[in-house]
């Protein structure tokens, strides 16, 4: 028994192919269907505006926050599975992103220097101790705004747009996924270069 | 108890996104640099096997635990709102490199500077919250 449990752990914690990803979170959008709910991460952000009160500054928040407590769940569970993944489920190379020798050459080019097969799942810059400097005040706090604000304006974030919309095949998440690259690139091209120079 | 089912699907999103590496920096840096299939399949195969899905969801007639038709509601057809809301969420997505899951998920793997992260993504809601009525939809 004991032996097949560790078999099951080092099975989950091999680096997952893409399309496990795109089966597994396919599935959890349907479970949510199937309890009557709807796929999106950062209706989150106004459930917890609301629940702190926001409503007394604009009606957009003034609404009864508690049934969409579920969507809270969704989130909780999704940070203990990232505890429990980082924690239990690495794997033996540890938190690593296994990206292209393509890429590691351009974040070379920006100053950000990894041996290819070597390159964390998280920057440095994710820290306290860059959240007093420059860059990672900027990507902290500036990063955070514009996923905040540009989610709600758009109506949704990758999960309710990109997989939700699209997979249900309605226009509108296909123009607001237009939108996310057309900023993306925008972001990777013009902007970066700039950013990791300061 | 009616909550522990959500909780249960929360962290199978958890672990998926962590597992499939899309809550990295950087590979979401390498998304925008088109230099891996990789996220764009994650992204392709969850829209293909949601489209699947779907297919057989209305084939079946297939109906939720309250009994209703399953569907995903219609979005609103206005398209300023998407464009640019979009464009906005973009620059985060990219600068960032979290999108709102992974920020939960990585806070969840210890990365505690990301509450404030979280502080700043709420701020933005609330910013647009009270422009919502003068910016274009």
């Amino acid at each position: 028994m004991l032996d097949f449990l560790l078999q099951a752990k080092a099975f989950i914690s091999q680096p997952w192919p893409w399309w496990l990803g795109g089966f597994m979170i396919a599935f959890i959008m349907f479970a949510l269907m199937f309890f009557g709910h709807e796929l999106g991460i950062s209706a989150n952000l106004r459930t917890m505006c609301a629940a702190e009160g926001a409503g007394k500054f604009a009606d957009f928040f003034d609404y009864d926050w508690t049934r969409d407590g579920w969507n809270l769940m969704v989130v909780l569970g999704a940070m203990f599975g990232g505890y429990m993944t980082s924690h239990y489920f690495a794997g033996a190379e540890g938190n690593i992103a296994h990206v292209s020798e393509a890429t590691v050459e351009s974040l070379k080019a920006l100053g950000l220097n990894y041996e290819p097969g070597q390159v964390p799942l998280v920057p440095e810059f994710y820290s306290w101790e860059s959240l007093f400097t420059l860059r990672g005040a900027i990507i902290i706090l500036g990063g955070g705004f514009l996923i905040g604000f540009g989610a709600r304006y758009a109506g949704g974030c990758t999960s309710g747009h990109a997989i939700s919309g699209l997979s249900s095949l309605q226009l509108p998440s296909l123009v607001a996924v237009i939108g996310f690259f057309i900023g993306g690139l925008i972001m990777t091209y013009l902007i970066f270069p700039l950013l990791f120079s300061l | 108890m009616r909550y522990f089912k959500y909780i249960i699907i929360g962290f199978l999103f958890g672990m998926t996104l962590y597992k499939v590496e899309a809550v990295s920096w950087f590979r979401i840096f390498e998304m925008f640099h088109f230099q891996s299939f990789h996220m764009y399949g994650i992204i392709f195969s969850a829209v293909a096997f949601g489209i699947l899905g779907e297919q057989l969801i209305s084939r079946l007639h297939l109906r939720n635990i309250k009994g209703q038709e399953l569907h995903v509601p219609p979005k609103a057809p206005q398209y300023k709102r998407y464009i640019f809301g979009g464009i906005i969420f973009g620059l985060g997505w990219a600068m960032a490199g979290i999108c709102p899951g992974p920020m939960f998920i990585l806070m969840g793997a210890g990365y505690t500077v990301l509450v404030v992260f979280l502080a700043s993504a709420m701020f933005g809601t609330f910013v647009y919250g009270l422009l919502r009525n003068k910016l274009p939809h």
